[in-house]
């Protein structure tokens, strides 16, 4: 493709430049109307989250006895009450608090400590790589769902430990992909190159292989979010994760389900917004892998 | 930059009569993955580079030629040391690399490599001028002074700074790329470039001017090249020495002129033969080289060549040649110019080579 240029006065002369990588990708992501659509729930989602306390329309916490399970569409509930009478609307959207948090706070920190082992294994190569990965794969070896029950049951109830066992449950994923971008970058004629012009491997990791391994692991690990999403739902929904009377969505969609029969509509609400979170969060991460992939 | 080189080098330490660099039995096998249990048997290795020894004079380009798989692209991971050799030696200017005198780093600064692959050896995610300045800012060189130093090499090398200094290298010909290539490798000031198939994937009339401005560039700086190629033509009009190897040994070494005049080892002649020729008077007679080259895993005893060669004997397949000078100036490895060596020698006389 024809990259639009500018031009600047970095060295003596004025040079020619081209849009970087990074400026291309955003454009193109810009194109693609199916991963705007997802970006765009996704900011009002965040937006409803942070601004919840001054956008709900009743205390989440206040309970009523004569309010209990009202349908959808019930004069002062807009979306229904839940089985102690509380508003089901104000609730969702301070649910999403936790439950947004929850979605990305352990593959952030599972793309920070996993990417950072798949990189270091990745570029060190030979027996060290092995070592490391063999311990990864024993984590890979169980199945996420039960991984995350395992640990968060084991650490006990909370937040903090829900988060933890997620992000236990991410590193090796993520370890993996950049284990697997990294050895391949390694092998590049270009890395050889900066290794013969006397650089350290620090020095050639930060020029040279980071700029080219972290896209395809940023794409990765946005990809997570939605699995993280509906793990923390599950551990929530277990009782290993968010305590009541907090809301959050798995730990409404565990309380509600016993409404199933009478209100099914506003049971399912809190699920709904699992969906929608988690399908558009895939969205964007599928629009920003293609907007990677184009061979230029 | 210094624009030329009328005055020695002050980096010259033994003279020119002394060479660049020294290869000393150079060992590089590359162990096989065990197979099933794998717990019987001798490990095996690929032998891909099998104690070659050679010099490199100050300011020649030596020619290194031979088949896919003889072990040339080890041999130049080996003089960059990208691959750790098993055993052997580098003196590089009558230092050996790894003594106080020299180090890897201070090594690296004088040797530079130009790949066969112009886009894969070079950083999509960097701009040229980055790619080009890189080396520099690794030996103290400040941003800004690097950035002046490529752009000066930039245009050295024909490409106008102001132009190509902020592109990608995807925005640029295969041939521009390589003119790159050279840039990053002359950005350190290097004495000594490796040349490892650098023009092979270049379009034919892209390939002329490339080896027009290597020529150029090893007159304006006073560099010594290693050439490795495998098109014989292209080599010859390169080269000032040429270097043949098989299966991961040396087995010839010769001025250019007159290796492809009158090449002594039979392997050497096998492979001008089967250089193409569009003049109908030097029409081959013989057969050319055919078949593959032995498995390098389990080489021929004795003389390697001798499961191919035209010439073998029985004491050919007993008896490994010694690598020496068969007359001034041109040594090579083999029986038949191997005094007491055993080859019947009733039909070859050196001095009828000679005035050939």
């Amino acid at each position: 493709m024809t990259a639009a240029t500018f031009t600047d006065t970095r060295g003596r002369t004025p040079v020619v430049r081209s849009r970087g990588h990074g400026a291309n990708v955003l454009r193109r992501l810009l194109r693609n109307p199916v991963a705007m659509i997802a970006a765009t729930i996704i900011l009002l989602l965040v937006l409803m989250a942070i601004f919840a306390p001054w956008l709900m329309p009743a205390d989440p916490y206040a309970t009523s006895m004569l309010k209990r399970l009202k349908p959808i569409g019930t004069e002062g509930l807009p979306l229904g009450s839940d089985e102690l009478g509380r508003d089901l609307l104000s609730r969702l959207m301070l649910g999403g608090r936790l439950s947004l948090f929850m979605g990305i706070a352990p593959v952030v920190m599972a793309f920070i400590i996993g990417g950072g082992i798949g990189i270091l294994a990745g570029y060190a190569g030979g027996w060290l790589n092995t070592a490391i990965m063999r311990c990864i794969d024993v984590l890979y070896a169980f199945p996420s769902v039960l991984l995350a029950i395992a640990l968060s049951g084991a650490l006990g109830a909370g937040i903090t430990n829900a988060l933890v066992s997620l992000t236990v449950v991410f590193i090796p994923q993520i370890a993996r992909i950049a284990e697997s971008v990294t050895t391949q970058v390694r092998r590049s004629d270009y890395v050889d190159a900066a290794r013969a012009s006397g650089a350290s491997s620090l020095l050639i990791i930060r020029k040279h292989v980071l700029g080219n391994v972290i896209g395809p692991i940023f794409v990765y690990a946005t990809s997570l979010i939605s699995v993280s999403m509906i793990l923390a739902s599950g551990l929530s929904f277990l009782g290993l994760g968010v305590k009541p009377p907090q809301p959050e969505w798995g730990l409404m969609l565990n309380t509600l389900r016993t409404a199933i029969y009478t209100q099914p509509w506003v049971a399912a609400l809190p699920g709904l917004m699992i969906f929608i979170t988690s399908v558009s969060f895939n969205m964007l991460a599928d629009g920003l892998r293609s907007a990677m992939e184009v061979k230029q | 930059m210094k624009p030329t080189h009328s005055a020695r080098d002050p980096r010259d330490l033994g003279g020119p009569r002394q060479p660049l660099l020294s290869v000393r039995e150079l060992k590089k096998h590359f162990p096989l993955k065990k197979t099933g249990l794998g717990l019987r048997g001798p490990r095996l290795a690929v032998r891909a580079v099998d104690g070659i020894s050679f010099d490199i004079l100050k300011g020649e380009t030596l020619g290194v030629v031979g088949e896919s798989g003889c072990g040339k692209s080890t041999t130049a991971r080996l003089l960059m040391q990208l691959t750790p050799q098993d055993s052997g030696e580098l003196v590089f200017d009558g230092l050996s690399l790894g003594s106080p005198g020299l180090s890897l780093r201070d090594y690296r600064r004088q040797t530079q490599m130009v790949f066969q692959d112009s886009y894969s050896s070079l950083n999509p995610r960097m701009t040229v001028e980055d790619s080009i300045a890189f080396g520099p800012t690794v030996h103290g060189v400040s941003q800004r002074e690097a950035l002046s130093r490529a752009h000066d090499l930039l245009a050295r090398v024909g490409l106008e700074p102001a132009r190509f200094a902020g592109r990608y290298p995807h925005e640029l010909s295969g041939g521009q790329r390589q003119r790159v290539n050279i840039a990053r490798a002359l950005a350190l000031e290097p004495r000594l470039i490796i040349l490892d198939e650098s023009v092979s994937a270049l379009d034919k009339s892209v390939e002329a001017q490339v080896l027009n401005l290597l020529q150029d560039l090893k007159q304006a700086f006073g560099l010594t090249y290693v050439f490795i190629s495998h098109d014989l033509n292209v080599v010859r009009y390169m080269s000032d020495r040429v270097l043949v190897m098989y299966l991961g040994e040396v087995v010839e070494v010769a001025s250019a002129d007159a290796l492809f005049e009158q090449p002594l080892h039979p392997y050497t002649a096998a492979l001008l033969r089967s250089m193409p020729t569009t003049d109908p008077l030097r029409r081959t007679e013989q057969a050319p080289l055919s078949g593959d080259p032995p498995n390098p895993i389990d080489p021929p005893s004795g003389c390697r060549f001798h499961t191919r060669c035209p010439d073998a004997q029985a004491i050919c397949r007993m008896r490994a040649p010694v690598f020496g000078e068969a007359m001034p100036g041109r040594s090579v490895a083999c029986l038949k110019y191997q005094p007491g060596s055993g080859y019947a020698a009733s039909t070859i006389a050196l001095k009828e080579v000679t005035h050939a």
